[in-house]
């Protein structure tokens, strides 16, 4: 048992935790705030921290844009459609290698996580041609493609380090209870794997969803996602921050609340179990 | 172990995800190796022509080679150093007892599940901006003059930026490290007379060795193509001065449609990264044993 | 029914034997154990007969039916897991009642013979709970209730007891042997431990690297044990092996005596020594007797004796239950 830690230590780690986090925080808190602000003062000098008027007008503005509508739609689709995907390829994969090891098991897994090492401007060029010949650029389907096919490796490994952790004996025991592989795979191993699932899945839709290299490349308006419509707010013309905030603001948010359910799953995902 | 009639069906459901794996590492890159060869500018698509390692010599010879090589290794360095080394104590600090840790820890984590193109655009604009910024108006408040972080100081902003990104991650995962410490070996180091210092140094430190080792290189694997960042920001410039590799070969891809030359480019980020592959793999291979 | 035989059954995982060759015949209705140490075969011989893992020689009879080539699930045998093996989703009532479920029962004949299966347990109260809520001594009862409730040819148990505490093992020990003589099914124990061979087992298989080194009833194991292994392995505490000139006298190569079978005194015929260690439980006495050239022996007495560590004392054998054994380790009988 640890002891009893004193009351002056707890109240110092406490305000020192409060204000580390809360200046790492700070960014996002500030563009949450402009989001609410007009577009005076969103870039006032000095700025105004809460006593603005606050106003909903960059909310409805953003929304009433079909514009947004549209790219968060592509976002949703995907970032669904390759998270999905993916997991239906992986799952089998995983299951097999969990469950019914050989000895080139370990070699399969490494080699696959090569795959994810290799950086994406290696292959920008062929990957830009081929979608350009196969006209899959600025394509829903080219972008899934490409994330999915990207993702996977995480998909399998996560899978993989969580089915591991299944053991093998009730398996076994279902088999001996009469089940076939089709049963045991709906009756006894689909539930109990279902946290795991649940978190790759969380995992990789909040990576299909930030992801920045692939959907810049590849799209440019009929399929882009929220990464492309954010980043045309770079252009130097028009200051309109207080609506990129908002715009910003209604992109973070999912998938921050996902984040934070997924976040303990996130160190072994990232680290392809090598941190627990 | 598991009968033959299992073993069978492994096999089955194994293959389509290798098989796409394979097939999507293959054809790029062989793609890669054979366009890296060639003189082929998609401008003129009609002259490709073989020229064997001429693309290399003129890629690896190119002043703008040797900068964003020095650039991305600035990067990579520095945002290191910077998440590891703010890392760590600030995992320490959230493993004390703390009124509200949940929510400490939402706050910390955050930044990571912020899409690039939105934080580059919040750090530009509302933080970093020389006029309108909150940092311009904090100088003001003590009297400095404002920086002009995108023109004085642009790579040094950009490892700001993505070093806010990475500092998660090397938190979270060192915290997980922390809590995974066994209480009754600092105990007993405590009875052995170590003090809170000692028991850093001699119980604490080494037990997060390993997970700091996993931070730079998966850190290294995705820092060495940092891009999106620099996209909104600065767009490459002023000059070269934050361009990186995965800068550079996009530029000369999609901007001067230079094929062959960004192919000859293309393989050498292979390259390095392979060389930080290699360890990684390593480490996560001796995991897979125990 | 529940008649096993196992003709040669032979398993190698690539080069390595684990397997050498089983011969066995397990009358119906019998409580059988297989015991031995760890990595000699035990467990592996057992998932053989689930048909767990695939043989790779051999036949395995179950009634007279070989079912090499038939899956686990339709040898009409059930399992009991080391770990338990319950399904944690699962209620207590889903966990006996899956192995039903699966064949395709109707659910009032479920419910209605899981329900007997757990008074015979008492796990009645605990029906509706999953099984984290349930202590080590009620998850073993329910893995023992999904084993019973499918009405099997034979049970197969791996290790069943050893993740519980000393007391309950041994309270669990009886009632699984309570449950098995009820029952009337056959029974095969896989367990390390000799006081559960020897106290649960009708006849025991004593296992050593892969190869049945006897197989009887646990008397006929103790009284006349094959070789020098299951000699030493049967007893507790171990039979005392003495070779050289001590053993040649009687004419073999090695002889040896269980600690209850040396007669105790403080002069007179035998072998003397030192006390290194004395154990007082009340019930008996241990001695450990430094016996110079003979090296270290261990002796028995039922009751209390008052010797203490560094008193000089007198071994001398019961000359009827002097085991002897030739060169090769193998029992001379008489």
């Amino acid at each position: 048992m640890a002891r009893m830690p004193t009351r002056r230590r707890i109240a110092l780690s406490t305000i020192a935790a409060w204000l580390v986090g809360f200046l790492i925080f700070f960014p996002i808190l500030w563009m949450v705030l402009a989001s609410f602000k007009t577009e005076l003062e969103a870039f006032a000098i000095p700025p105004s921290f809460l006593f603005f008027d606050w106003t909903l007008e960059n909310y409805v503005t953003v929304q009433g844009r079909s514009d947004y509508l549209h790219h968060a739609f592509n976002s949703v689709v995907v970032a669904g459609g390759s998270t999905l995907i993916a997991l239906l390829i992986a799952i089998p994969a995983a299951w097999s290698m969990a469950f019914s090891p050989t000895k080139r098991t370990k070699d399969v897994l490494l080699w696959m996580l090569s795959t994810k090492m290799m950086p994406a401007v290696g292959v920008l060029v062929p990957i830009y041609l081929i979608y350009r010949d196969f006209g899959l650029l600025d394509s829903l389907t080219g972008l899934v493609i490409i994330l999915c096919l990207g993702n996977l490796p995480i998909v399998v490994w996560m899978l993989f380090t969580y089915f591991k952790e299944i053991p093998r004996d009730i398996l076994e025991a279902a088999r001996m209870d009469g089940a076939t592989i089709g049963r045991e795979l709906i009756y006894v191993l689909t539930p109990m794997a279902v946290p795991g699932l649940a978190s790759t899945l969380l995992l990789n839709l909040i990576l299909a969803w930030n992801e920045a290299f692939w959907t810049l490349n590849l799209s440019t308006l009929q399929a882009a996602p929220l990464t492309v419509f954010i980043a045309s707010y770079s252009s130097p013309e028009g200051l309109f921050w207080a609506k990129l905030s908002a715009a910003s603001t209604l992109a973070i948010a999912p998938i921050l609340v996902l984040g934070w359910f997924s976040q303990r799953q996130l160190v072994r995902g990232l680290t392809f179990g090598a941190v627990k | 172990m598991a009968t033959r009639q299992t073993q069978l069906l492994a096999r089955t459901l194994l293959t389509p995800a290798v098989a796409l794996l394979f097939v999507w590492m293959i054809v790029p890159l062989a793609l890669t190796i054979y366009f890296s060869t060639l003189h082929y500018n998609l401008l003129e698509p009609e002259t490709q022509q073989f020229v064997g390692l001429e693309n290399f010599r003129y890629f690896l010879t190119d002043p703008a080679f040797l900068a964003s090589l020095q650039n991305t290794l600035v990067l990579v360095g520095s945002v290191l150093g910077l998440t590891v080394a703010l890392g760590i104590p600030l995992a320490l600090l959230l493993d004390q007892p703390v009124v509200g840790r949940t929510i400490v820890r939402l706050m910390v984590i955050a930044p990571f599940f912020v899409m690039p193109t939105v934080s580059a655009l919040v750090w530009k604009n509302l933080l970093m901006h020389p006029v309108s910024g909150l940092f311009a108006w904090i100088a003001k408040l003590f009297g400095l003059a404002p920086i002009d972080w995108f023109n004085d100081a642009p790579l040094f902003a950009i490892i700001l930026i993505v070093s806010w990104q990475w500092l998660p991650f090397a938190t979270l995962i060192l915290l997980t490290a922390l809590q995974s410490l066994d209480e009754e070996q600092k105990e007993a180091a405590e009875m052995d007379g170590a003090g809170p210092l000692s028991s850093f140094i001699y119980i604490t430190l080494p037990h997060l060795a390993r997970p700091i080792t996993v931070v730079i290189l998966i850190e290294t694997i995705f820092l060495l193509t940092v891009f999106a960042e620099i996209f909104v920001t600065t767009g490459g410039g002023p000059g070269l001065q934050t361009t990186n590799i995965a800068f550079l070969i996009y530029s000369q891809a999609l901007i001067q449609y230079d094929v062959g030359s960004a192919s000859a480019g293309g393989l050498v980020a292979v390259v390095i990264a392979n060389i930080v592959a290699f360890f990684l793999v390593r480490m996560v291979g001796r995991n897979l044993e125990a | 029914m529940g008649q096993i035989t196992l003709q040669n059954v032979q398993k190698a995982f690539g080069p390595v034997h684990i397997i050498k060759g089983a011969n066995l015949e397990i009358a119906d209705g019998s409580f059988v154990v297989f015991v031995g140490p760890s990595g000699c075969g035990k467990t592996t011989l057992l998932r053989l007969i689930a048909g767990l893992e695939d043989v790779t020689d051999g036949k395995i009879f179950i009634d007279g039916k070989n079912v090499v080539a038939v899956p686990p699930a339709k040898r009409g045998l059930s399992m009991v897991f080391q770990s338990y093996a319950l399904y944690p989703h699962m209620s207590v009532r889903g966990n006996i009642g899956f192995g039903l479920k699966m064949a395709g029962l109707p659910r009032a004949e479920i419910s209605r013979r899981v329900e007997a299966a757990a008074a015979t347990l008492n796990l009645t109260p605990y029906l509706d709970r999953k099984p984290r809520e349930l202590s080590g001594g009620q998850r073993q009862r329910v893995a023992i209730g999904r084993a019973i409730v499918r009405e099997p040819k034979a049970f197969l148990f791996d290790e069943p007891l050893s993740n519980l505490d000393a007391a309950l093992r041994v309270q669990m020990r009886i009632e699984v042997t309570r449950l098995q003589k009820q029952l009337g099914t056959t029974a095969i124990y896989v367990t390390h431990d000799q006081v559960e061979a020897m106290t649960m087992a009708d006849k025991i298989v004593v296992l050593n690297a892969g190869r049945v080194e006897q197989y009887g009833t646990p008397l006929e194991l103790y009284e006349r044990p094959a070789n020098l292994f299951v000699a030493g392995f049967i007893g507790s505490p171990k039979m005392n092996f003495i070779s050289g000139e001590n053993a040649a006298k009687y004419g073999a190569a090695t002889v040896g005596v269980r600690p209850e079978h040396l007669r105790i005194s403080r002069e007179g015929e035998g072998w003397p020594g030192t006390i290194t260690v004395a154990e007082h439980l009340g019930s008996d006495t241990f001695l450990y007797v430094d016996a110079g050239p003979i090296g270290t022996l261990t002796a028995r007495y039922v009751g209390e004796l008052s010797l203490a560590a560094g008193d000089r004392v007198v071994l001398s054998p019961e000359p009827a239950r002097i085991h002897r054994f030739d060169k090769d380790g193998n029992s001379l009988w008489t």
